[in-house]
């Protein structure tokens, strides 16, 4: 396994991220260039910025795993990450680029005016994007580990250090040029050896999949698998709109309509790219069916060379596809680290200045490459599912309500996202340090999302009905902005 | 954001600090005023029709994928279906969810975008003091 392409193409990848990183910093000269990229950016830019940076490592690697090894159950994942921006474009986006706000705890503070719930809402986003960033630094290790042999730390290491620098010195306006070169080089990665792969599997007179009929045929195992299906689909559905470094995304829009056509682009995108782990996924059957019992994660990088054969083609699209993962790992990571310094320079160091979000960007950084040193064994794209699951029972109820609902309170927001959010977050905690629960309560804690988010609603809408004196006063004006044209807003 | 008509030459550099950007006190990013009673009204009204739109197109979602596993396992025939030799959920679940949900998107942009510029439309006559008496019946913004 020794692919002598592979190091210059993730090399490759690295250096380009940090060159288109650094030739942002030289534009990128205030605070709100820094952090917004001064709104000038278009909605083809931004749309492919936001498709660089939620496609990750779970995309990229573990949704071809899955269909691999468990079969059209698992083609719910992709289904399921696209149609959140579906919700999100529906629920969200106008409303949520007229609120002004940068973060999920500004949404909080202009919508409810309220300093303490502010703060709640800082502590889930630093929950959520370490939950997100923690398999994607690993992932970045194990991939290394699986093409070169290096050791585990190394890809971890690498990763880790260039996300931190490029978004402590380089910001968000590099980081959208970033990302948006990224989604174009992780959907060429996947596409051009998809169609080798195509052509190849003609020429070798179009072989049948083997598979057993389980793995062809939806599931019909009773209520169960049934439960866990419909807890994906809500997770995903809803998550995407409470995931932080989606969110920072919209301020970059110059207004809500913008931020529809940007949200519409970016369905578009994340559609397309999505037809392509399906085929890796099937076609591994034919040529990596070891795998499906083993490193299914692995089938991505592997299947290429495995099909096509280890001459100069093979090793071509092998060197490729690692490219393309490193850009998973890079651009996910980097705006989740955004976010998350974002909200660490404004809420916990209290500051918005530049060299605040560079020390908040640096200990945003190190606190998940320590934890992916030190806990192995996570499931890619299971810990992916479950941070959607938290977004979906905390935030989710959030921004729709607060959208949607003059008599949602400070009280009832928080209430809701501390039974519902901490509900979930309780559930994962239990799977990730793998707590096992007996019978049907295993189910409700491995795939929370199905009562979370219910629960997440209820005790915002009661909570919010039982307080209804504290509606804050303004709250004619912020329903005004968040909803008017922008039109309206300038006389 | 170019909302300040005051200043016709290059606007001044200024610093924007994050934490004003959260409280919403800079300036380009808040209403002149308060919505006076009619216009909150009329808001009302445009936040039905949109909440109702989404909601609407929502349904559409959930009844269109929402229903595929229900039909999987209470009709395993239904999901045994072959076309072209691929086997029905593959082609739904595989392609046509994509395309599905960006025909649902595109729809809501442009409904979307039309109850806007009724709103608008509403707002700007009843702001007007020489054309309301022309219209004496006000229509309402409804998603249509």
């Amino acid at each position: 396994m020794t692919n002598p392409f592979i190091l210059p193409a993730i090399g490759f990848v690295t250096l380009a991220t940090l060159g288109i990183g650094f030739y942002g910093l030289r534009l990128a000269r205030t605070t709100s260039d820094f952090l917004v990229a001064s709104r000038m950016v278009s909605p083809t830019w931004n749309a492919s910025a936001i498709g660089g940076e939620y496609l990750s490592a779970a995309s990229f690697l573990g949704v071809a795993g899955l269909i691999l090894r468990y079969g059209v159950d698992m083609l719910w994942y992709p289904v399921g990450f696209a149609a959140g921006y579906l919700a999100l474009l529906l629920f969200v986006a106008a409303p949520l680029r007229r609120s002004g706000a940068f973060t999920l705890p500004d949404f909080c503070e202009v919508r409810l005016g309220s300093t303490r719930l502010r703060k709640l809402a800082t502590g889930f986003v630093v929950f959520i994007g370490w939950l997100y960033l923690v398999p994607q630094v690993q992932g970045a290790g194990l991939t290394l580990a699986t093409l070169t042999g290096a050791p585990f730390w190394v890809g971890s290491v690498l990763v880790g250090a260039v996300v931190t620098a490029n978004v402590a010195f380089g910001g968000m306006r590099a980081i959208t040029f970033v990302q948006a070169f990224q989604y174009w080089l992780k959907l060429t990665a996947l596409a051009v050896p998809a169609i080798f792969l195509l052509l190849h599997w003609r020429n070798a007179g179009q072989p049948p999949v083997p598979a057993p009929e389980e793995w062809l045929l939806a599931s019909d195992s009773g209520t169960g698998g049934l439960f866990s299906t419909y807890s994906l689909m809500l997770a995903t559905f809803l998550g995407t709109m409470g995931l932080p470094h989606v969110l920072v995304r919209f301020y970059t829009n110059p207004d809500g309509a913008a931020a529809r056509r940007t949200t519409l682009v970016v369905l578009g995108l994340v559609g397309t790219f999505y037809l392509f782990p399906t085929l890796y996924g099937v076609l591994g059957r034919i040529w990596t069916p070891e795998l499906a019992e083993g490193r299914s994660d692995a089938v991505v990088l592997l299947l290429p060379g495995r099909a096509v054969g280890d001459g100069l083609l093979g090793e071509l699209l092998g060197a490729l596809v690692a490219a393309g993962a490193f850009a998973a790992f890079l651009s996910t990571a980097s705006g989740l680290l955004t976010a998350v310094a974002g909200v660490l320079a404004t809420d916990v160091l209290g500051r918005g200045s530049v060299r605040a979000f560079r020390i908040a960007a640096v200990c945003g950084g190190a606190v998940p490459l320590v934890l992916a040193l030190h806990i192995t064994g996570l499931n890619v794209s299971q810990v992916v599912g479950l941070a959607f699951a938290v977004a979906a029972s905390s935030f989710c109820p959030l921004l729709v309500l607060g959208i949607w609902w003059r008599g949602l309170t400070d009280l009832g927001a928080a209430a809701g996202i501390l039974v519902g959010g901490g509900a979930a977050a309780g559930s994962v905690l239990l799977t990730v340090f793998g707590v096992v629960l007996p019978g049907p309560f295993g189910e409700l804690i491995t795939e929370p999302a199905a009562w979370t988010v219910p629960l997440a609603f209820a005790v915002m809408v009661g909570a919010s009905l039982a307080t209804q004196h504290r509606v804050p006063a303004d709250v004619r004006q912020v329903m005004f902005r968040l909803h008017a044209p922008e039109a309206l807003r300038a006389r | 954001m170019t909302t300040s008509p005051t200043d016709p030459e290059r606007p001044e550099r200024t610093r924007i600090v994050l934490a004003e950007v959260a409280s919403g006190t800079h300036a380009a990013d808040r209403p002149a005023t308060s919505p006076s009673e009619v216009q909150d009204i009329l808001l009302r009204g445009l936040v039905r029709a949109q909440l109702a739109l989404a909601l609407r197109l929502a349904v559409v979602v959930l009844v269109g994928l929402g229903s595929l596993p229900l039909f999987f396992a209470l009709a395993p025939s239904f999901g045994a279906v072959t076309i072209a030799g691929v086997r029905l959920p593959w082609i739904l679940l595989g392609v046509l969810a994509y395309p599905f949900l960006i025909g649902v998107g595109t729809a809501f942009v442009r409904f979307a975008n039309r109850n806007e510029r009724d709103f608008a439309a509403l707002q700007r006559r009843e702001n007007d003091p020489n054309r309301r008496d022309e219209s004496r019946e006000i229509p309402r913004a409804r998603g249509r």
